[in-house]
């Protein structure tokens, strides 16, 4: 009897959140199936169009246990997709250069955040707004135009490269009866990887745990000798990084670099989190959620697409009814457990 | 170890022996935290040396973690362990046990916790999360941290605070074990009677300096509280006017069959003017739940209550409010000032809530009001414009009552206003509490401290369990009490 | 030396030294130029029979974001958290009011389908339900603010969306035009900023608005034992926030006589947010003052207008405005404050020791 695990209203969260996303995705193939939405290639497709979201959302998890937040994950990657982009058409830089140059500015934004937010004890909302401002306006200095990346061999190969599912699974013949396997592109792997690595470090390293902790309780945390500021500080370098990390994915998958691009992405991250069952108060979460908050929103987008009548503001509407039923239904939780 | 303008700890020498419980005792801002802060690293002091048993020269603790690699280790009044996190990694956070990958090994994590759970005789499941189970067990997890850590000194600063009477016997069962293992205990209550209870030996300060060290079986009682205020108290049992207090006419209060579920089972309280009733039982049953019924700081959910002859329906405090009741609730903090604003705002502040958010009081009254109440309650304070969190927990307390005052009320609900103050402030304000209750006001009074309730109410209400078991009145003694609280 | 320690640690120093070194950068920048160094001040009554200038621009511009900051101070006072939909609902407000008084499913319309008031009260009112909304999660539900906002903030410029079908809904009527034009020889949208402000200004200094709000954002069940309705006092301050965010939207789509649902008040909750930390209210609750907001909501426009004037793009100004928040909070740090204490406590403590010597 002791041995079996309680369920506790977290991991209640947690089903739903995936009974939420079953039930989309089957009604999806039931309504849609005459428009193909039963191949696996489309289930493909929402990973490969929200891989960067995946890294920026494991980022904003870690950030998010600890009672933070990071709005500024847009911002940086567009910035950072515009660098690349300019990098390659103008400047004549080779993508090999770029490419890890893209994860040191990441880095660094991450520290200077990281500081201000671990160490100066600044609020991560302003802190990360100023960085939401900077990258913005950063990326229009760089360049105001769209510039779409087309002289990199490098950047074409990876951004094309695909990977077939093993031993065909999914496969089915075209109507020219070709045999068309499911492909992956190699950013839905790095995203994969990314969102493993993520679990790992949360659950099994000393500064995974230190997250939650620092996330439970500040004062305790710091009593119990953890040291808070630390922990604060590299749960945002983290942040950025992976999100440096995601937008390497998002420049593969768009091949260009706007002014406008990814706008709006940080509350995608935050809300696939949220419907995940992190709270925003801090101290509970974890990236397998946020996953699946991530494949519901992509999901929708993908409903909407197939239906191909409705306004592109649905998903929007949606999601956020979404946000707002889970909102709820955590802080119903939180008095029920309160109340107890 | 100085604060701006105060000297917080003054040439203060202390001496722990090795396998003692020892106690530290003095009046609010006599230097007890502050010296705690010193020897855990949590402050830096200026002057002086700590030496610890093992290390040659002197040491310096520049934080909490180091001071526990140094093996002295504190457990504070409120719980300090993260209620979202189990129970094993509560006790082992910052010091894992690891696997050959650097990785956390929780396997290992969990058989250790139990382990030690049992070694300790604490009926606890590692695996599930900490706020699954009560504040002492909390406590008590805490401490079981700390001695796993090897601590040859354990700071216990208020840990009986939010305790009742038997899991205070289980946490002195468990500091007297420790004892016998070695370990040196500092001990911090405001309870004499604990103190009496564990201690070997006491060490008092006062205003930042050392009184003196005693073993307990040299200093009884009323010398202690002599050496912690430093003059010959007023004699405490003289403050009840000559032929007690006389009940009044009038039916104030009237409650039949009020109840609260899961806090309180349905009771009667009757309540007249002039007299002063004390709720009376031990922690958790159900003292402060009654009195917040009436007010209706927690909804009653059964029952009927009649003020002043009529029958009355209270929502929300301000309906309490509207019919002359006032309540300065137990928790000063949480619930009590609003630290931020000024000493003038927080003593008009339920008068402007009874008079509603459109008719501000003018500031010229604003500011009569609070240079009255500060002028009669002696609060000390630089300006009535000083922010009241930079008030003593004393004068923070004086500052409540002012606003309560203020608002005239017929009913006043004292819930622990003598907790956590010094020893001069209590008898000003059980002085106060009789002077009310003269002026024709009913007073429900609850306080840990029988002693206190003896000297100051006519009636007692004796709860236990969430019920009402009892009344006393007349000429009533501890043992009287103690007696209904067993018995009913 | 302390007459100027008094004066820095007024809560006005801050906002009021932005705005006084803006000036001065814009001075020198005119006498650069060749310009008269009074160049920013000058106020003109131009051709068109209405006033003209700098500062003019400046305060005609800012008047969203000031109006916003109003209703944004007071949130984050009794919540100690910030609206971030009162962008997206300023949007909706404008999509509202332009489709009643098209008519839904028309773009463009010379003549009203409904009277003017209708569409603005509609409106309004729309906005209002949006702050009560967040109000409800926010004081009954108690979700934090920006969680509860976030629903809107996502859904309410979406919602706008579908109601105008996704099209610009244009009003070619000049009586719409009123709002963002001019009265007499005043910007309309000042005048409105002064109206709201000069209300609001008022209901806290004749009411005890003021001591509920600070009173349950410094300490919601202290307040309440003391008779505060602490959930309804919240919840009033979102409607407020929200109505003012209506009033900001009906301007900002007069101003452009159309629902432009994906760019109206993008961004501008950031401005306001902004504006409440400028003014040196703590965005963690609790005491505010009014003055503060409102001078640092023109301080930013000050600062963007300037930008502007200096050659720099609207996309890359967000840059600079990055580097003012930054300096803001980094003076306003707690840890930085208790630095400089320390620096100054043991320069005191050096000189004492000289004396001695």
């Amino acid at each position: 009897m002791m041995k079996k695990k309680r369920m506790n209203s977290n991991s209640i969260l947690l089903m739903l959140t995936i009974l939420l996303f079953a039930a989309m995705y089957i009604s999806g193939c039931v309504a849609y199936a005459d428009k193909g939405f039963t191949k696996l290639q489309v289930f493909l497709d929402i990973l490969k169009n929200n891989a960067g979201l995946i890294c920026v959302v494991c980022g904003m998890t870690a950030v998010m246990i600890t009672g933070g937040i990071d709005i500024s994950v847009g911002a940086l990657i567009a910035m950072e997709c515009m660098f690349m982009a300019v990098g390659v058409e103008e400047w004549g830089l080779p993508a090999v250069v770029l490419l890890p140059l893209m994860l040191v500015i990441g880095l660094v934004f991450g520290l200077v955040q990281g500081y201000f937010i671990g160490y100066l004890e600044i609020q991560p909302f302003i802190v990360t707004m100023a960085g939401m401002f900077f990258a913005r306006g950063m990326t229009a200095v760089i360049s105001t135009q769209q510039v779409s990346i087309t002289k990199s061999p490098l950047m074409s190969k990876l951004s094309t490269m695909k990977f077939n599912m093993p031993f065909e699974i999914g496969a089915y013949l075209n109507k020219k009866g070709k045999l068309m396997v499911p492909n992956v592109s190699i950013y839905v792997i790095i995203a994969l990887v990314v969102l493993i690595a993520t679990f790992l470090i949360l659950r099994y390293t000393k500064f995974g745990r230190s997250l939650y902790a620092v996330g439970g309780n500040q004062q305790s945390a710091a009593l119990m000798g953890l040291d808070v500021k630390k922990t604060r500080f590299k749960a945002h370098v983290m942040c950025s990084f992976l999100t440096s990390i995601g937008a390497i994915c998002y420049v593969l998958n768009t091949m260009c670099g706007t002014t406008r691009q990814a706008l709006g992405l940080e509350m995608d991250a935050i809300s696939s989190a949220v419907i995940g069952g992190t709270l925003l108060t801090g101290g509970v979460g974890n990236v397998i959620g946020s996953f699946f908050g991530v494949l519901i929103n992509g999901t929708i987008s993908s409903l909407v697409k197939f239906n191909g009548k409705l306004s592109s503001a649905w998903p929007n509407v949606v999601t956020a009814i979404l946000l707002c039923f889970f909102i709820v239904l955590q802080a119903i939780f939180a008095r029920f457990r309160k109340k107890d | 170890m100085t604060f701006p303008g105060v000297k917080a700890l003054d040439h203060v020498d202390f001496t722990l022996r090795r396998g003692e419980i020892h106690a530290l005792m003095g009046e609010n801002g006599a230097g007890k935290s502050t010296l705690i802060k010193c020897l855990t690293g949590v402050n830096n002091f200026d002057a002086g040396e700590i030496h610890i048993e093992g290390i040659e020269e002197a040491i310096k603790n520049r934080n909490t973690l180091e001071a526990q690699k140094r093996g002295i280790s504190t457990v504070y009044q409120e719980v300090n362990l993260c209620p979202n996190l189990s129970v094993a990694e509560n006790l082992f956070i910052g010091r894992e046990p690891m696997t050959k990958l650097h990785t956390v090994n929780r396997r290992e994590m969990v058989k250790r916790a139990q382990k030690l759970m049992n070694e300790m005789n604490l009926p606890v499941d590692v695996t599930r999360n900490l706020d699954e189970y009560s504040l002492a067990l909390q406590q008590m997890i805490a401490i079981a941290r700390a001695v796993d850590m090897e601590c040859k000194v354990l700071i216990l600063d208020e840990p009986t605070s939010s305790l009742d009477d038997t899991e205070v016997e289980k946490l002195f069962n468990l500091m007297r074990q420790l004892r016998d293992r070695g370990v040196g205990i500092i001990f911090v209550t405001h309870f004499l009677e604990q103190v009496y209870a564990v201690c070997d030996r006491i060490t008092v300060l006062r205003n930042g300096q050392l009184v003196g060290e005693y073993p307990i079986a040299e200093l009884p009682r009323v010398k202690l509280i002599a050496a912690m205020m430093g003059k010959d108290f007023d004699d405490l049992a003289s403050i009840k006017p000559e032929g007690g207090l006389h009940s009044g006419t009038e039916t104030l209060i009237d409650a039949k069959g009020l109840s609260h579920a899961g806090k309180i089972k349905p009771f009667d309280l009757e309540l007249a003017r002039g007299e002063v009733i004390g709720l009376t039982g031990l922690l958790g049953s159900g003292r402060s739940e009654l009195a917040r019924a009436i007010y209706g700081a927690d909804k009653a959910q059964t029952g009927t209550l009649r003020v002043k002859g009529k029958d009355v329906h209270i929502k929300h405090p301000i309906d309490a409010m509207n019919l002359g009741m006032g309540m300065l609730p137990d928790d000063r903090k949480a619930e009590g000032i609003i630290g931020d604003l000024s000493v003038r705002e927080n003593i008009i502040l339920a008068m402007q809530a009874r008079r509603g958010i459109t008719k501000l009081i003018p500031m010229k009254e604003q500011e009569e009001i609070a240079d009255h109440f500060i002028e009669l309650l002696q609060i000390k304070t630089a300006s009535r414009e000083t922010p009241v969190k930079q008030l003593s927990g004393g004068n923070q307390q004086k500052v409540i009552i002012a606003r309560w005052l203020a608002t005239d009320p017929d009913f006043l609900i004292l819930d622990e206003p003598t907790r956590g103050i010094d020893v001069g402030t209590k008898t000003e304000i059980q002085k106060l509490v009789i002077k009310l209750a003269q002026e024709g006001k009913g007073v429900l009074f609850i306080s840990s401290e029988i002693e206190e309730m003896l000297r100051t109410c006519n009636r007692l209400a004796v709860l236990r369990d969430g019920a009402k078991v009892g009344e006393l009145s007349g000429e009533m003694t501890q043992e009287m009490v103690m007696k209904t609280i067993a018995e009913g | 030396m302390t007459t100027l320690k008094k004066v820095t640690q007024k809560q006005l120093f801050l906002p009021l030294f932005s705005m006084v070194l803006v000036m001065l950068i814009n001075i020198i920048y005119d006498v650069a130029h060749g310009n008269p160094f009074y160049n920013f001040f000058t106020i003109s009554i131009n051709s068109q029979g209405i006033l003209y200038g700098r500062l003019i621009d400046i305060l005609n511009r800012g008047s969203e974001a000031a109006i916003l900051a109003i209703g944004m101070t007071l949130v984050v006072s009794a919540s100690a958290g910030t609206d971030i939909s009162v962008g997206s609902v300023m949007s909706l407000a404008g999509g509202v009011c332009c489709v009643l008084l098209a008519g839904f499913g028309n773009v463009n319309v010379n003549s009203y389908a409904v009277p003017l008031w209708v569409g603005v009260l509609a409106g309004v009112l729309t906005a209002c339900l949006c702050g009560a909304f967040n109000g409800f999660l926010v004081a009954f539900l108690k979700i934090q603010p920006m969680v509860a906002t976030l629903i809107l903030f996502s859904a309410g410029r979406a919602i706008g969306l579908l109601l105008c079908n996704s099209a610009i809904v244009y009003i070619n009527v000049e009586s719409f035009k009123m709002f963002g034009g001019y009265t007499w020889i005043f910007p309309t949208p000042l005048l409105i900023t002064a109206a709201c402000v000069l209300v609001t200004a008022l209901v806290l200094k004749f009411t005890a608005l003021g001591t509920y709000v600070q009173a349950v954002g410094i300490n919601k069940d202290a307040a309440r034992i003391s008779g505060y309705k602490s959930a309804a006092i919240i919840f009033l301050c979102y409607v407020v926030c929200g109505l003012f965010a209506g009033i900001a939207g009906i301007m900002a789509t007069s101003r452009i006589y159309s629902a432009d649902t994906n760019n109206i008040g993008l961004n501008l909750e950031m401005d306001a947010i902004l504006a409440v930390a400028l003014g040196g209210n703590s965005l963690g609750g609790g005491k505010f003052r009014l003055s503060g907001s409102i001078i640092g909501a023109y301080t930013i426009q000050a600062i963007t207008t300037t930008l502007y004037a200096l050659g720099v793009s609207s996309a890359q100004a967000p840059v600079f405005k990055a580097i003012i928040v930054i300096a803001i909070v980094t003076i306003q740090s707690p840890v930085v404050k208790a630095y400089m204490k320390k620096r100054k406590a043991a320069k005191l403590a050096q000189s004492s020791v000289e004396v001695h010597a």
